[in-house]
């Protein structure tokens, strides 16, 4: 079959590959039908991340029918069934999963020896996402072998197209993940960094959830476009100061609740000169990710408000202003989406008209062109906010 | 399939596809002449570094160690950065970097430098260098470039399909904390 291989630094290609095979009677096979390229793959493509070895297969955000069925999945999936996948591989039966905290299942990452010495306690398996995370091969390709398959899907219900529902497996739950984790109140002001397809579903499900206020930042005109759309206030951080901005919507009380969806590669710019210098240090290897967007959320949020954080960080980073997030009582709230935890609720949303997540689409192409879509997807080419592949 | 893949074949669960044919590479010639214009600007930085008594004695420019050092240390920041994901930058102030040597060997290209014909073959390579740097900085700089095209306009793009004002706060009541776990 043909999958989009990583094989080094921003040197992702098509290649044939052997086939998945059933390897565990709770296994399945899925034809992927849609697949998507998500802002976190970029830090895979940029090698910022350990452990992704060439080789490997990329993608997890895929849609797609079954088409094998394992002898112990019991019945929760037959073959011809439609499902998406979520990208946390879940058991659905260890302490945390029945805690509903599913990106950090205690069962399914099959190299939780090594997660366990860099996390300090394994988290769950990930599709194509390194050999930390379990290294399962990802989706996009045309097959992929999904494990735990009898708790690891999401039924989707007829009529509904891959656009719609496919977003339901990371970008959606993890936009609403985000806004739902500040407990938004019907007075408060939610500021969110980047406006890429997680920030854009952050803003939806920040007005789904009566913010009165959103503020979407970031400094690409046809993003800030497609978040006011959503009903967010748009600031360009390379025009005008965010600090000044927020402070003026906000009466100079700060944003109540902040959100990160921008994670360890904000954009360096001479404006904002702890971005230079954390590029500096990044490229040296002395840090892994630059935390612009956390020291700026820390600083401008309002005491007692709340971080919310669903950019993805790989490791350590530095200057930190702890002693300003401890003094203005901040809550932190991040991690991996609980995939399963919104999907029910989710769909439901996106069957009654509430939501519709394919307005982020501004690409589709075939498997053979991810190559190049993750190029233009990367240097913010042609308007490009998100990439569906079809294999 | 190249020695990377087969060593990561190798670490792979069994049942794990292979890679049984690599597709065409997915870097440009340019990105692969930044490539190795990072290295080489990595190795010479080295080098001015820690023989930097040696480069001043060969070029007539004895107590200029201090500074051939300093070039040394930009050569070297020039090439991680050439390296990186901002290869453009990096190739651009590799280009500085060429402009600033050439100024420095004008300078010691006097009549009265013992060493002047080896200042001229330095001036020769630096210049031929130079051309490289500049024509690989603009292949990689428009390959990578967001374009001069108008950013499109989403505004069209609400992803409410009953309109947002329809939608605003509709979960809100679904959002009690039990409800959340």
């Amino acid at each position: 079959m043909r999958a989009l291989v990583w094989h080094g630094k921003e040197d992702i290609r098509c290649d044939e590959v052997t086939d998945p095979e059933i390897e565990d009677p709770r296994d399945v096979i899925v034809r992927v039908t849609s697949c998507a390229i998500c802002g976190s793959d970029l830090h895979l493509y940029h090698n910022l991340i350990p452990a992704i070895l060439p080789g490997d297969i990329m993608g997890h955000e895929m849609i797609g029918e079954v088409v094998e069925v394992g002898s112990g999945v019991n019945g929760a999936l037959r073959k011809g069934d439609r499902i998406v996948v979520p990208f946390t591989i879940i058991c659905g039966e260890c302490d945390q999963c029945k805690r509903k905290n599913f990106s950090v299942c205690e069962r399914t990452n099959r190299n939780k020896n090594i997660a366990d010495k860099a996390f300090g306690h394994t988290t769950a398996g990930l599709f194509g996402y390194t050999h930390l995370t379990g290294g399962y091969p990802g989706g996009q390709a045309a097959y992929v072998r999904v494990p735990f398959a009898d708790a690891t899907h999401i039924k989707v219900p007829v009529g509904l197209s891959d656009e719609q529902v496919l977003f339901l497996g990371d970008i959606l739950p993890t936009g609403w993940q985000a806004a739902v984790q500040c407990e938004i109140a019907p007075s408060d002001t939610v500021a969110i960094w980047g406006c890429g397809p997680v920030g854009q579903m952050a803003i939806r499900s920040a007005i789904l959830l009566g913010a009165k206020q959103v503020v979407g930042i970031d400094c690409l005109p046809e993003r800030l476009s497609m978040a006011g759309a959503g009903g967010a206030i748009t600031i360009n951080f390379l025009e005008e100061s965010v600090v000044e901005r927020l402070n003026d919507l906000t009466g100079s009380k700060g944003p109540d609740k902040c959100i990160d969806a921008i994670g360890m590669e904000s954009h360096v710019s001479f404006r904002q000169p702890d971005t230079v210098y954390d590029r500096a240090k990044q490229m040296m290897l002395m840090e892994s990710d630059r935390p612009h967007v956390l020291r700026e959320m820390i600083y401008v949020c309002r005491p007692a408000g709340v971080i919310s954080i669903a950019g993805v960080y790989s490791g350590f980073v530095d200057k930190i202003p702890m002693g300003q997030a401890m003094n203005k009582g901040l809550t932190f709230r991040m991690g991996q989406t609980h995939v399963n935890r919104w999907t029910d609720d989710l769909l439901r949303r996106i069957e009654e008209g509430q939501i519709d997540p394919s307005f982020v689409i501004t690409h589709t192409a075939g498997l053979e062109q991810g190559p190049e879509m993750y190029k233009i997807f990367r240097d913010k080419q042609d308007s490009c906010v998100k990439v569906v592949l079809k294999p | 399939m190249n020695m990377l893949s087969k060593f990561g074949n190798l670490s792979r669960w069994p049942s794990d596809p292979k890679v049984i044919k690599s597709g065409p590479k997915a870097i440009a010639p340019s990105d692969m002449v930044a490539r190795k214009l990072g290295w080489f600007s990595i190795a010479l930085g080295i080098a001015e570094l820690i023989a930097s008594e040696r480069i001043a004695r060969a070029l007539g420019m004895p107590g200029k160690e201090g500074l051939i050092r300093a070039y040394g240390a930009r050569e070297v920041s020039s090439g991680i950065l050439s390296l990186s994901a901002d290869k453009q930058s990096g190739l651009w102030s590799r280009v500085a970097g060429d402009g600033l040597d050439i100024a420095t060997l004008l300078w010691a290209f006097r009549h009265d430098n013992p060493k002047r014909d080896n200042v001229g073959l330095a001036l020769v390579l630096v210049a031929g260098v130079t051309l490289i740097d500049l024509f690989t900085a603009q292949k990689v700089s428009a390959r990578h470039d967001r374009g001069r095209r108008q950013p499109q306009d989403f505004g069209d793009r609400s992803g409410f399909p009953r309109g947002l004002e329809a939608v605003r706060g509709l979960a809100r009541k679904d959002m009690s904390p039990a409800s959340q776990n």
